[in-house]
């Protein structure tokens, strides 16, 4: 990771971090969330809709993560994101397959040659209480494996007590440890508690090197919210604005009504702008999201609403 | 990657039935006006005539106040508090079951997007009438003696701006007292005044309690100085707000007024910066800037004016302008060409007298009347466009270098209706609050309304207060006011 | 040589009372009262009195109300004090007991009329909302001729209580009482501008209190002439002046004032902010 100049120095220190992160603007709560709210109110129809829909189907990182994953489960998730929709050839596949690392090596399998991304939470998810040392080995176990992007969790726990410096020596060390694999940076915002937190958590994990910063680990409540993601989305137009390095951003946990993605496309196409409205900058940590996509699609394309039957349950 | 273009969302007309003509409403009916005379309502939109409504002369407003006061000593002024209070409910509870059409109506009449009188203006009308229906029978409690009575008759007159949402708050309160009222809407915008009165019929409101009558200047003149009115209440400029003071000089009428605002809107260098620029941008484009209270006076510190204005000028690009009834409009159009003809002048002289404007890229449609939004950097208080109230879409940017500077700019004005401070410093909040000669002081906020929360100006904005408990105080005559 | 065997009084040199001190008119006229001169008030006057009283309104409004309630109960003290003064000056023993009190009573609400008059205020939304009265700013009074102490303190004492200054202009037939009212004050804690006492012609110099846009609102109690108290608030409208017409029926001073007198010289300021983390 290199930045320019005006943040070489910031995180050189503990105390120069510290006063870095603690000087940045804070984040009004109720300002923020009526923001997130008006934003709510646009009325996306007809051919904006459609383009809108299909673009969030090319976000989506289908996801599963329950211990009672196997690889037939996987497998089976694969060919949905190959095919969505199998009745329809024109429906794009999704942005990427996102398991646990021991499945890693049957999704790079099955998605081989399709361009969709093999992602992995690694680091001890979802709650990354584990010595550095095992977090490196599951990411590097991951990679290994043929994972190309990486969903690491911080430490909740180091941050919340301030201990910034160490928090971005973890995210650093997985950087390393990433190789040529795409970084996502778990924040779990809910755990953060405040949009001031969320700022600087945002604002750390950029400067650490993250290739994204993303919500939530989908284990915790609330999960994305729709102002948690304008204040993430807001940092990293901020970070590009200060650095040149466009940092995206994933929403992940509780999104899964078509109608919700599309509210937060208008939020990153009006918050961040629309160099963000593509999958490389910006995700949606779904598994249900998916099939209600596939619905709307259906249901613009036919004009006449579909039932859930006649989407593949996977 | 083909950019996000939002598609056409226009709320649907349909819900709307608007005559080609409109009565005076007078003693619970609608009525020609006695001269014949009428008007046409406009949508600023499209230029297309909406209605042609009927203008009252001297002689019809006569027969309004007639109509009042007999409405006020038979039936209004003697009913009991409970009773009016049920009415008041009735009104409040058919508005928001009527919300939808009455939102299209307003928006087509005076061009304000449907995005806030449906989100803002109706919701707050509904909520205003139920807040007074509530008062009608606790008004012994309201701290104005323990046996307040009604004044009688009130003369109203309200502004274009907020027509349904002004003729709430004067209309509400006056009847939760006990009065009956003769109301003028704005001359560009009656048709939802002349709808509350059908609501008025469909609540089985006593015929009098309330009269609207139509009509421009002359019909408020008449309003305000006919001899059989108790009362004035007037929103709307300072210029005519003087005139009116002077005219029921020596009468025994009350007045309350609700003038024009320069209002400052204080950005510190602490302020949550994000929800500043959305403050700034509510401050002053909501409803076109066609605000009394709008944060038209943007105070900056200048040790974060690039980030503020490089932050300010992106979103401003994101606003979208056009069609009030796209539910997607931030900014609609401008009331009508008078008005716009004003904005524009008034911008002309501020660029001649060297600040400088701009404008995101923005295209206006091609029939209607229609302003970008403007900001203006490089202002000083000795610009006009610093000084005068332009009611526009139109932002003057000053910068100061200590609170104490900020406080003297912001209070550096013959008005005193608002003001707006950014700082995330609680203190700075309440000692800037303090020093801030303004009637409503939004703070890390702006252009916030309740019908809970007193509202009115200092110095030239006006006296009195509308809205909360206080708003009754206009509308009683007490012990304390002999 | 005879030798004079009574002593001759020293008279007193009634005189205005502007920003603390006691200045003669600065057209120095006087006009005769009982034998007395009095001076002449002019415009200039008017002028410097709203100078002075724009002076004393910061300190004065942001003084704690605890403090302006003290000094206001001294000031009752002195008046107080001064009770055979009065008496001689024809106020009448009641009405100069009734002066006291009223003072006193005055002097009370100073940190109570807030509570009274402000409100917290339960809006629709996540917003702290508060109503909080703040001193209109300069008022101008003309006393009423009818009670020249107990009436004088009747308006004073409610606009100055809650922060304002004030210019009045005494009774223009019993102006002693004011003038020596003055004199209370000037020898109180009150501070040099929060009030002053012009004596003269309201023919003359009403207009010009009417007519400056540094006057924030005006007390036209004392007029009773109604052209006069019609022309005054015409001019004030000008400046959207906040204007009390003259009571339509005599007041009886010594009743229970209530809280009005004070109220209308008080705006309210409405403080929104949001509550979040």
């Amino acid at each position: 990771m290199t930045t320019t100049a005006p943040l070489a120095d910031v995180a050189g220190s503990d105390a120069a971090l510290r006063a870095f992160l603690h000087g940045l603007p804070g984040v009004d709560q109720v300002g923020a969330e009526q923001r997130a709210a008006t934003l709510a109110t646009r009325s996306i129809k007809t051919t904006a809709k459609a383009w809108a829909l299909d673009l969030a189907v090319r976000m989506v990182d289908l996801t599963t993560l329950e211990g009672a994953d196997t690889p037939g489960k996987v497998r089976a998730l694969c060919a949905k994101a190959r095919r969505p929709d199998p009745a329809d050839p024109g429906c794009p596949p999704v942005a990427a397959v996102c398991v646990y690392p021991s499945l890693v090596a049957t999704a790079a399998a099955e998605l081989a040659g399709s361009g969709i991304h093999v992602a992995s939470v690694a680091t001890a998810f979802p709650s990354g209480q584990a010595p550095l040392e095992a977090k490196l080995a599951d990411t590097t176990a991951a990679v290994a494996d043929g994972a190309d992007e990486i969903d690491m969790v911080i430490n909740r726990g180091a941050f919340l007590t301030g201990r910034y410096r160490h928090v971005y020596e973890e995210i650093a060390a997985i950087r390393q440890a990433c190789g040529s694999a795409h970084l996502k940076v778990i924040l779990e915002t809910g755990e953060l508690a405040t949009y001031d937190n969320v700022r600087r958590a945002s604002w750390l994990a950029m400067l650490a090197g993250a290739d994204f910063i993303k919500t939530s680990t989908g284990k915790v409540q609330p999960a994305a919210t729709m102002p948690v993601t304008l204040v993430m989305l807001e940092a990293a137009r901020d970070f590009h604005a200060a650095s040149g390095r466009r940092v995206g951003v994933k929403a992940a946990g509780g999104i899964r009504a078509a109608k919700d993605a599309i509210r937060y496309l208008v939020m990153v196409n009006e918050t961040a702008g629309e160099a963000w409205l593509s999958p490389d900058h910006f995700r949606f940590g779904a598994s249900t999201l998916l099939n209600d996509l596939l619905m709307q699609r259906t249901r613009l394309a036919t004009g006449h609403y579909s039932g859930p039957d006649y989407f593949t349950l996977d | 990657m083909p950019t996000f273009e939002y598609a056409p969302a226009p709320e649907s007309r349909a819900v709307v039935d608007i005559r080609p003509w409109y009565g005076l409403f007078i003693d619970g009916g609608f009525v020609e006006s006695a001269e014949g005379d009428a008007f046409k309502s406009v949508n600023p939109a499209s230029e297309e005539v909406l209605a042609e409504v009927a203008e009252a002369g001297a002689a019809d407003v006569d027969a309004a106040v007639r109509a009042a006061r007999s409405a006020y000593q038979t039936v209004w002024g003697r009913m009991p508090g409970r009773e009016r209070a049920k009415y008041l409910f009735r009104i409040a509870r058919i508005i928001a079951e009527r919300s939808r059409e009455l939102a299209v109506l307003e928006s087509l009449d005076n061009g304000k997007p449907i995005r806030e009188s449906r989100d803002v203006d109706i919701p707050q009308v509904a909520a205003h009438f139920f807040y007074y229906a509530g008062w009608a029978d606790k008004l012994g409690y309201a701290g104005f003696g323990g046996d307040p009575r009604p004044v009688g008759v009130a003369g109203q007159v309200i502004p274009w701006n907020f027509p349904l949402l002004m003729l709430a708050w004067k209309i509400a309160p006056a009847l939760a007292c006990g009065n009956t009222v003769v109301l003028k809407p704005g001359e560009t915008t009656p048709l939802s005044a002349l709808r509350f009165a059908e609501i008025c019929q469909q609540a089985d409101l006593p015929a009098g309690v309330v009269n609207i009558v139509p009509g421009a200047g002359a019909t408020g003149a008449a309003v305000v100085n006919h001899a059989d009115v108790d009362k004035v209440a007037f929103t709307g400029s300072t210029e005519v707000g003087r005139q009116i003071a002077a005219s029921v000089a020596g009468t025994r009428k009350r007045v309350t007024l609700e003038l024009g605002g320069k209002a400052a809107n204080i950005v510190f260098d602490d302020a949550p910066i994000d929800q500043a620029v959305e403050g700034i941008v509510n401050g002053i484009f909501f409803n076109q800037g066609h605000v009394c209270c709008a944060g038209s006076r943007l105070l900056v510190q200048e040790s974060v004016y690039d980030e503020v204005l490089a932050s300010l000028k992106r979103r401003m690009a994101t606003l979208r302008v056009g069609d009030p009834l796209d539910k997607n409009t931030d900014i609609g159009a401008i009331n009508s060409s008078a008005q716009l003809e004003r904005i524009r002048t008034l911008s002309d002289i501020g660029a001649a007298e060297g600040a400088e404007p701009w404008s995101p890229p923005c295209e206006l449609p091609e029939r209607g009347y229609w302003f970008a939004p403007t900001i203006f950097t490089g202002v000083t208080q000795a610009h006009r466009i610093a000084r005068e109230e332009i009611f526009g879409p139109v932002l003057s940017v000053l910068t100061f270098r200590t609170p104490a500077e900020a406080v003297e700019k912001a209070n550096n004005t013959p008005y005193g209706l608002s003001a707006g401070i950014w700082t995330e410093k609680g203190s700075r909040i309440l000692s800037v609050a303090d020093k801030l000669r303004a009637g409503v002081v939004w703070a890390n906020t702006f252009n916030k309304f309740d019908p809970t929360s007193p509202f009115g100006g200092y110095k030239e904005s006006g006296y009195g207060r509308e809205g909360g408990r206080h708003g009754l105080e206009a509308y009683l005559s007490g012990a304390d006011h002999a | 040589m005879p030798e004079q065997t009574t002593r001759l009084a020293v008279r007193k040199t009634y005189k205005l009372f502007i920003g603390g001190r006691f200045p003669r008119s600065e057209s120095g006229r006087t006009y005769l009262v009982h034998d007395t001169n009095v001076a002449l008030a002019s415009r200039k006057d008017i002028r410097d009195a709203v100078v002075a009283a724009r002076a004393a309104a910061p300190a004065w409004s942001g003084a704690t109300a605890y403090h302006r309630g003290q000094i206001l109960y001294r000031a009752a003290e002195m008046l107080e004090g001064r009770r055979d003064e009065f008496i001689a000056l024809e106020c009448g023993a009641d009405d100069v007991d009734a002066a006291v009190d009223r003072w006193v009573w005055y002097a009370g609400w100073s940190d109570k009329v807030a509570q009274v008059y402000g409100n917290a205020n339960p809006v629709a939304g996540p917003y702290f909302n508060l109503t909080a009265p703040e001193p209109t700013g300069v008022v101008g009074v003309v006393a009423p001729d009818d009670s020249p102490l107990l009436g004088l303190v009747s308006v004073v004492a409610p606009a100055i209580v809650t922060g304002n200054t004030v210019v009045v202009l005494a009774a223009e037939n019993a102006p002693l009482p004011a003038v020596t009212l003055a004199e209370v004050l000037a020898t109180s804690d009150v501070p040099g501008g929060v009030v002053n006492i012009l004596t003269g012609r309201v023919t003359e110099t009403g207009g010009w209190l009417a007519s400056h846009a540094d006057v924030n609102a005006l007390d036209l109690t004392g007029v009773t002439d109604p052209a006069l108290a019609a022309a005054l608030e015409q001019t004030a409208a000008q400046t959207l002046t906040r204007v009390r017409r003259p009571p339509g029926l005599p007041v009886d001073w010594h009743a229970d004032p209530g809280v009005g007198r004070m109220t209308w010289l008080l705006e309210t300021k409405t403080v929104w902010h949001p509550k979040g983390v």
